[in-house]
């Protein structure tokens, strides 16, 4: 069409281009009022986040005497929400500074783990021709939907029999580090992880064309170069995206933490702690909304840095599911 | 926290990360030593065993161990059907699974509708990606923090005060009275649901989205000149096109519904009738000291997915079929 726009229009043309026209002004026409009506939407789904954020900044007696929307009737801003809820050091306070560490400490081991171990998965799955193969896949693909509830009473059990002794002797060995540690958190977390990541991986590195990996064979690499060198480079993409889902999913964790974690300032994420002063300190709104804004920081950075491999991790998950 | 603390934990995770890194190592030195003829069945054990151990330890056994412990009292003892006999005819379990319902019938509903209705609104518009974010970004945000943003949005005081919670204010000034709405039920279990489909609809907008920019532009433009209009094109030839993306949409959603549980416990801890089964489940397993029941609540769970699970297992043979 707009190639043909150039030339002089003659009859039939011109009929479509008025046609054309007239569309145009009816579709600026609906633009408008669908505009409208998603600015709308919009507004309703950020106001509530909006609403925490400009929350978390005013002094506690304001935000418990008036809405957050009446700021400028009511203005002063502090600081202080934030203070208290990283650093102050009285026991009684959220102290969330460490269990942020935690958090962070819990969630790169345990998006790292998963990761390597399905990719080497998925790859077994995709190059080595083995009996069973599909039977196989197909079952790692049925486990992803087994809801977790169902493991956690034995896999707590084989924890404490198992783990719990090592995790002592371990805490003897390095006093500087405590007896609970991060360990049961990390296999659980890498263990629900994997069917899901084993799936989407696979799907992605099934599709890296044969004779690439054919002509490295002839080459005389090895299963293992092969996997260092072509898929693991060529799969980078979904690797992120699977990083970044996995990542936002146990930095947002609670069931898992609350579980497998000692529950204390040693092990406990974020979450915990969160969930924790939203159950014994319901309406200490300052403390609260600062520690839950403390909790999004990073997912938001993430999220907003990332958003491009997230959503394509998230299309590719469903395009084949 | 004193610095002490801090290089514990520190030397844990540098400690993990290590230990992480030399086992991969191992694996692939391994990988391609041995000899020839017993190879395939070493490299298949290196790359796949891990992750099937695992599997096998951490989700098959567990699994099959609940199966069993449903069938037990709080002693261990086996016990029969009587944990299932308590969960339908106790009022407070009844509710819980009656709210279960609710909530896997309207969340999927609603928030495919709404994130349906908004990818179509914003398609091809200016600022598409800002309106894209927006509502993505619930996604990306803790359901504990969700619960708290929300509760904050519920807070009530009495009418004699000014609110501060959003939604009585709204209440207040079109005239009403301030709701406690997190203490009775059936509206506190409706005010959870939204905050699901708050943080869902972003999900479906940005699969749905993407579908219906699939949807080839040569049968919209055949059904606009056959004369339909913008709402007919729509639904007779948009829809069609997205169907598997719906499907695919309404399950994930459905499932991550069925599983639903810190929603729930962050804003009313399932107090006021509003829990549910995967609540209930932590509940009786790790709070109440009922493994038994926990594990029968559980087991309900699967039997609540396993339609899906079987129609997505189905979904996936063919794909491999025809590959």
């Amino acid at each position: 069409m707009s190639q043909q726009t150039a030339a002089t229009p003659s009859g039939p043309e011109r009929i479509s281009q008025l046609a054309a026209k007239t569309t145009r002004v009816k579709t600026k026409l609906s633009t408008r009022i669908a505009t409208a009506a998603a600015l709308v939407i919009a507004t309703v789904w950020t106001i509530p986040t909006f609403g925490l954020f400009v929350s978390s900044f005013r002094e506690r007696e304001l935000i418990e005497s008036s809405g957050w929307w009446t700021l400028f009737q009511n203005p002063g801003f502090t600081l202080g929400n934030y203070q208290e809820v990283l650093l102050s050091g009285s026991s009684s306070a959220p102290q969330l500074g460490e269990y942020f560490v935690n958090s962070l400490f819990i969630a790169i081991p345990a998006t790292l783990f998963p990761l390597v171990l399905a990719a080497m998965a998925a790859y077994a799955f995709a190059w080595i021709k083995f009996k069973g193969s599909s039977a196989l896949f197909v079952m790692v693909f049925a486990l992803q939907i087994v809801p977790l509830q169902l493991a956690l009473i034995p896999l707590l059990q084989l924890t404490v029999s198992f783990l719990h002794p090592l995790m002592g002797a371990i805490g003897d060995a390095v006093p500087i580090i405590p007896d609970q540690q991060y360990l049961p958190v990390w296999i659980a977390h890498t263990i629900f992880a994997l069917p899901l990541a084993i799936f989407l991986l696979h799907n992605f590195i099934a599709e890296i064309p044969g004779e690439v990996i054919e002509a490295a064979r002839v080459d005389g690499a090895g299963h293992a170069q092969i996997f260092m060198k072509i898929v693991l480079p060529l799969a980078l993409p979904a690797l992120a995206s699977i990083a970044i889902f996995q990542f936002l999913w146990v930095w947002n964790d609670l069931l898992v933490a609350l579980v497998f974690s000692s529950g204390t300032a040693d092990t406990a994420p974020l979450t915990q702690r969160l969930a924790e002063l939203a159950g014994s300190r319901g309406q200490n709104w300052a403390r609260l909304t600062a520690g839950a804004f403390v909790s999004l920081v990073v997912p938001l950075i993430v999220f907003f840095s990332l958003q491009r491999y997230f959503v394509r991790g998230l299309l590719a998950g469903s395009a084949k599911g | 926290m004193t610095s002490l603390d801090l290089l514990g934990k520190f030397l844990q995770f540098a400690t993990g990360l290590l230990v992480f890194a030399i086992v991969v190592a191992l694996i692939l030195f391994l990988l391609d030593r041995g000899a020839k003829a017993e190879r395939t069945s070493l490299q298949l054990g290196l790359f796949l065993g891990p992750a099937l151990a695992l599997l096998g330890i951490g989700l098959i056994y567990p699994a099959i161990r609940t199966s069993f412990l449903a069938f037990t009292d709080r002693a261990g003892e086996f016990n029969g059907w009587d944990n299932f006999v308590w969960m339908f005819t106790q009022d407070q379990a009844l509710i819980t699974l009656l709210n279960t319902f609710v909530w896997i019938f309207l969340v999927p509903i609603i928030s495919t509708t709404i994130g349906l209705v908004y990818a179509v609104l914003i398609d091809k518009s200016r600022g598409e990606k800002y309106f894209k974010m927006l509502v993505f970004m619930p996604m990306a945000i803790s359901f504990v923090g969700a619960g708290i943003i929300w509760r904050f949005m519920y807070a009530y005081r009495s009418a004699n005060y000014e609110q501060y919670g959003l939604v009585n204010q709204i209440i207040v000034s079109l005239g009403g009275e301030p709701q406690q709405i997190l203490q009775s039920w059936p509206g506190n279990t409706l005010a959870l649901i939204v905050v699901m489909i708050w943080i869902q609809t972003g999900f479906a907008m940005t699969v749905l989205s993407a579908a219906i920019k699939g949807v080839p532009a040569e049968q919209l433009e055949a059904a606009e000149l056959d004369g339909a209009s913008a709402y007919q094109r729509f639904l007779q030839v948009t829809i069609p096109g997205i169907r598997s993306s719906l499907v695919v949409v309404v399950t994930t959603i459905m499932i991550a519904t069925l599983k639903i549980f810190d929603v729930v416990r962050t804003m009313t801890a399932g107090n006021f009738n509003t829990s549910v089964v995967a609540n209930e489940m932590y509940t009786q397993a790790f709070r109440a000291g009922e493994p038994g029941r926990g594990a029968a609540l559980a087991l309900i769970l699967f039997v609540m997915v396993t339609p899906i699970v079987v129609y997505n297992v189905r979904v996936l043979m063919k794909q491999r079929q025809i590959r």
